[in-house]
C-alpha cells in the first residue's frame, strides 16, 4: 500500500508533537511544553467540533460550553476534596454529553441561522450560570485545588507525563473520529448534511444520527475541558465565553473543516499566531481580526488542504 | 423588598424600555438577514460605535442632543464603509463564513475602540434637562430619560413600518426580501439597495448605543452582551420578520427585567431566603434563554416566521 500524502503528514505531525518535550528539555524552554500541551487540548476540542461542523454541517457556535462543563466537572469535585481523576473525567464526559443531548434536542429542531444563534445562546446561558456559582468563585473563577489524581499510574503534576497523556488522548480521539466518520454512522451523518430530504427518503431519520454526533462532539469538548482545567490549574466562566467558541470554530476553518487532522493544525497555528502577535503588541486582536476575515474570504480549504492537496471531503 | 403595584408598574416600564433598545438592534439585524441573507455578528459593534461616538460628540459639543444627532449619521457612515469593504463579498457565502468573518470584525472593532478610548468603562450621565422624574400616576414617579427612550422607540417603529409599507424604498426592500434575483432582473440597483439597508440598520444600532450610554456603562465588548440577547429576540420572533422583532424584543425585555427584579423575592416565598438569594439571580440571567428554548420547542420557526421565497 502506497503511503498517501495525508498519512505521511499525519504521521509527521504526531512525531513532531512527540518530540516537543525532549526538545523543550534540551533547549531549556519549558514554556514550549506548556504551549504545545495547550494547543493539543484545544485541538481535541476543535476535532470534536469538526465532527459535527465539517461532517454534519451543524454550525454550532457554542462549543466552548462543553469546555466549561468539563472544566467545572474537574474543579467542583476537587474543591470538595475529590481528586480522583477517573471520577472527575468521567463526570466531565458524562455531564457534557448530557448537556449536549439537551441542547442538541432543542437546537436541532431548527437549522441554518437559527441553529447558530441558538447554540450560541445556550452557551451564553451556561456562561451566566457559571458566573452565578458564587461558591465556586463566580465571575472570577477559582484555583483548581489540585490536578486530577490517577493513583500511582500517572502523575499529572509531572509536566512531561501530563504532556504525553494529552498527546495520547489526542491520538486516540483522532483514531476514534477517523473510524467514526468512515463507519455507517458517519456516512449517515454526512448524508444528512448533503441532503436531508434524500436521507429521509432512503429510510433513516437524520435527526437521531445528528443528535448522536452532537452528543459525541459535546463529550469530546468536555474531555478537553477537563484537560484544560488541569492545564491552567484555574477555572473561570471565561472558558465558556462566546469568543472562545468563535476561536474553536476558527481553528476548524483555519485547519480545514471536514478533515479531522486539519483542526489540529488549526489549533496549533491559531495559538501560535496569538502567541506571536501578543508578544508584538497588547492590541494583537486588531491584527488577528482582519487575518480571520482574510482567511475566511481567501483560504477556505484550510492549512491541511494546502499541505496534502485535498479539500474538505464533506 | 416587598412587591407593590407601583414597583411592578415601574419594572414593567423598565422592561418596555429595554425591549425598545433590543428592538432598535433587532430591526436592523433582521432586515439585513431578511434581505441580504447575511448573519452579521458585528451588528453589536455598530451599537458600541454609536455609544462611543455619541459620548465623544457630547463631550465635544457640550450638548447631549447634538451628540446623539451627530452619532447617528456617523454610525451610518461606519456601517456603509464596513458593508462596502468587508461584508459585500460575504452575501453569496454560506452562514459559517459570514459568522467567522464578522467575528473577526468584532475582534477588530473591540480592539480599535480600546486603542482609542481605553479598556475602562466610561460612565456618562443623563443630561440635566432629562435627568428628572415625572409623575406617571399619583405617587409613582418615573425617570424622564427612560420614558423618552420608550417614546423614541415607538416613533422609530412607526416610521419603520411606514417606510417599509408605504414608500418606494420600502417596496423594494420587501421585494428584495421575497425574491432577490427577480428584483435585480427588474432593473433595481441591488447593491445600492443592500448598502442602504445596511446603513439603515447601522444607524438604528447606533441610535440604540447612543441612548444606552447614560444608562449602562460604555466599554469595549458592550455590543456583544446585547447582541446575544438580540439573537434571542429574533429567534423568538422569527428571523427576517419586523413584526417578530417587535414582539420578541418586548417579550425578552420584559422577561429579562422582570426576572431580575422579581424572581428573587418570589423564590424567597417558596424556598429559604439564602437559597433564593443564590438561585434568583442565576435563574434571572438564564430566563430569556429558557424562554427561547420553550418557544422553539413549540414553534421552531419562531412566533412570526417570515415567508421567504428565494
Amino acid at each position: 500500500m502506497a503511503l498517501s500524502r495525508r498519512t505521511i503528514a499525519v504521521a509527521a505531525g504526531c512525531v513532531a508533537l512527540a518530540l516537543v518535550p525532549p526538545i523543550a528539555a534540551l533547549t531549556n524552554q519549558p514554556f514550549y511544553l506548556d504551549l504545545f500541551r495547550r494547543m493539543m487540548i484545544f485541538a481535541i476540542a476543535a476535532v470534536s467540533l469538526d465532527l459535527i461542523l465539517g461532517y454534519g454541517g451543524m454550525v454550532s457556535f457554542g462549543h466552548a460550553a462543553y469546555l466549561g462543563i468539563g472544566a467545572y466537572a474537574v474543579g467542583i469535585p476537587a474543591f470538595h476534596g475529590i481528586e480522583n481523576g477517573w471520577l472527575q473525567w468521567s463526570l466531565a464526559i458524562g455531564a457534557s454529553a448530557l448537556a449536549a443531548l439537551v441542547i442538541g434536542a432543542i437546537s436541532l429542531r431548527t437549522s441554518g441561522v437559527s441553529f447558530i444563534m441558538i447554540t450560541l445562546a445556550f452557551a451564553q446561558m451556561l456562561y451566566y450560570l457559571g458566573i452565578s456559582l458564587e461558591t465556586y468563585g463566580g465571575d472570577n473563577g477559582m484555583r483548581l485545588a489540585g490536578r486530577s489524581r490517577f493513583g500511582g499510574l500517572v502523575d499529572l503534576r509531572e509536566p512531561t507525563v501530563f504532556y504525553y497523556v494529552v498527546l495520547a488522548i489526542l491520538v486516540l480521539f483522532l483514531a476514534l473520529g477517523n473510524r467514526l466518520v468512515a463507519s455507517r454512522f458517519g456516512m449517515a451523518v454526512r448524508a444528512a448534511k448533503s441532503n436531508e430530504a434524500r436521507a429521509r427518503a432512503i429510510g433513516f431519520s437524520p435527526l437521531r444520527y445528528k443528535l448522536t454526533a452532537f452528543v459525541i462532539a459535546g463529550s469530546g469538548g468536555g474531555l478537553a475541558g477537563a484537560l484544560l482545567a488541569n492545564q491552567t490549574e484555574y477555572l473561570t466562566p471565561d472558558f465558556m465565553h462566546w469568543t472562545r467558541s468563535g476561536e474553536i470554530m476558527f481553528m476548524v476553518i483555519l485547519g480545514g473543516m471536514g478533515t479531522l487532522f486539519g483542526p489540529v493544525i488549526g489549533a496549533v497555528a491559531l495559538l501560535l499566531l496569538e502567541d506571536v502577535l501578543s508578544a508584538l503588541t497588547a492590541h494583537w486582536q486588531i491584527i488577528l481580526g482582519p487575518i480571520l476575515v482574510l482567511v475566511v474570504l481567501f483560504a477556505k480549504r484550510g492549512l491541511f488542504g494546502l499541505l496534502v492537496g485535498e479539500g474538505s471531503d464533506g | 423588598m416587598s412587591i407593590t403595584l407601583a414597583l411592578v408598574l415601574e419594572q414593567t416600564l423598565n422592561g418596555l424600555q429595554y425591549g425598545v433598545m433590543l428592538f432598535l438592534m433587532a430591526a436592523g439585524l433582521t432586515l439585513v438577514f431578511g434581505i441580504m441573507n447575511l448573519v452579521n455578528l458585528a451588528h453589536g459593534s455598530l451599537y458600541m460605535v454609536g455609544a462611543y461616538l455619541a459620548t465623544a460628540f457630547t463631550e465635544h459639543t457640550g450638548s447631549f442632543v447634538l451628540g446623539v444627532a451627530l452619532a447617528l449619521p456617523a454610525t451610518l457612515v461606519v456601517g456603509v464603509v464596513v458593508e462596502v469593504v468587508a461584508l459585500r463579498t460575504l452575501y453569496e457565502r454560506d452562514h459559517l463564513d459570514q459568522v467567522l468573518a464578522t467575528f473577526g470584525l468584532i475582534l477588530f472593532f473591540n480592539e480599535l475602540i480600546a486603542m482609542i478610548w481605553g479598556r475602562a468603562a466610561i460612565f456618562t450621565s443623563v443630561p440635566s434637562f432629562l435627568s428628572g422624574h415625572f409623575r406617571l400616576l399619583p405617587g409613582l414617579p418615573y425617570p424622564t430619560y427612560r420614558a423618552l427612550i420608550i417614546v423614541i422607540g415607538v416613533v422609530v417603529a412607526v416610521l419603520l413600518w411606514a417606510l417599509v409599507t408605504h414608500t418606494r424604498l420600502g417596496m423594494r426592500i420587501r421585494a428584495g426580501a421575497s425574491n432577490r434575483t427577480m428584483i435585480g432582473a427588474l432593473g433595481v440597483d441591488i447593491r445600492l439597495l443592500y448598502t442602504l439597508v445596511f446603513g439603515l440598520g447601522a444607524a438604528l444600532a447606533g441610535l440604540a448605543g447612543a441612548m444606552a450610554g447614560p444608562l449602562y456603562s460604555v466599554q469595549p465588548g458592550m455590543g456583544e452582551a446585547i447582541l446575544i440577547q438580540v439573537f434571542v429576540v429574533i429567534v423568538i420572533g422569527g428571523i427576517g420578520s419586523i413584526r417578530g422583532a417587535i414582539v420578541g424584543a418586548i417579550v425578552v425585555g420584559m422577561a429579562d427585567t422582570l426576572g431580575r427584579a422579581f424572581l428573587k423575592p418570589m423564590l424567597a416565598t417558596m424556598i429559604s431566603p439564602p437559597a433564593a438569594d443564590k438561585a434568583g439571580p442565576a435563574l434571572a440571567s438564564m430566563s430569556i434563554y429558557l424562554l427561547m428554548a420553550a418557544v422553539l420547542f413549540f414553534r421552531p420557526e419562531g412566533l412570526f416566521p417570515a415567508g421567504r421565497r428565494s
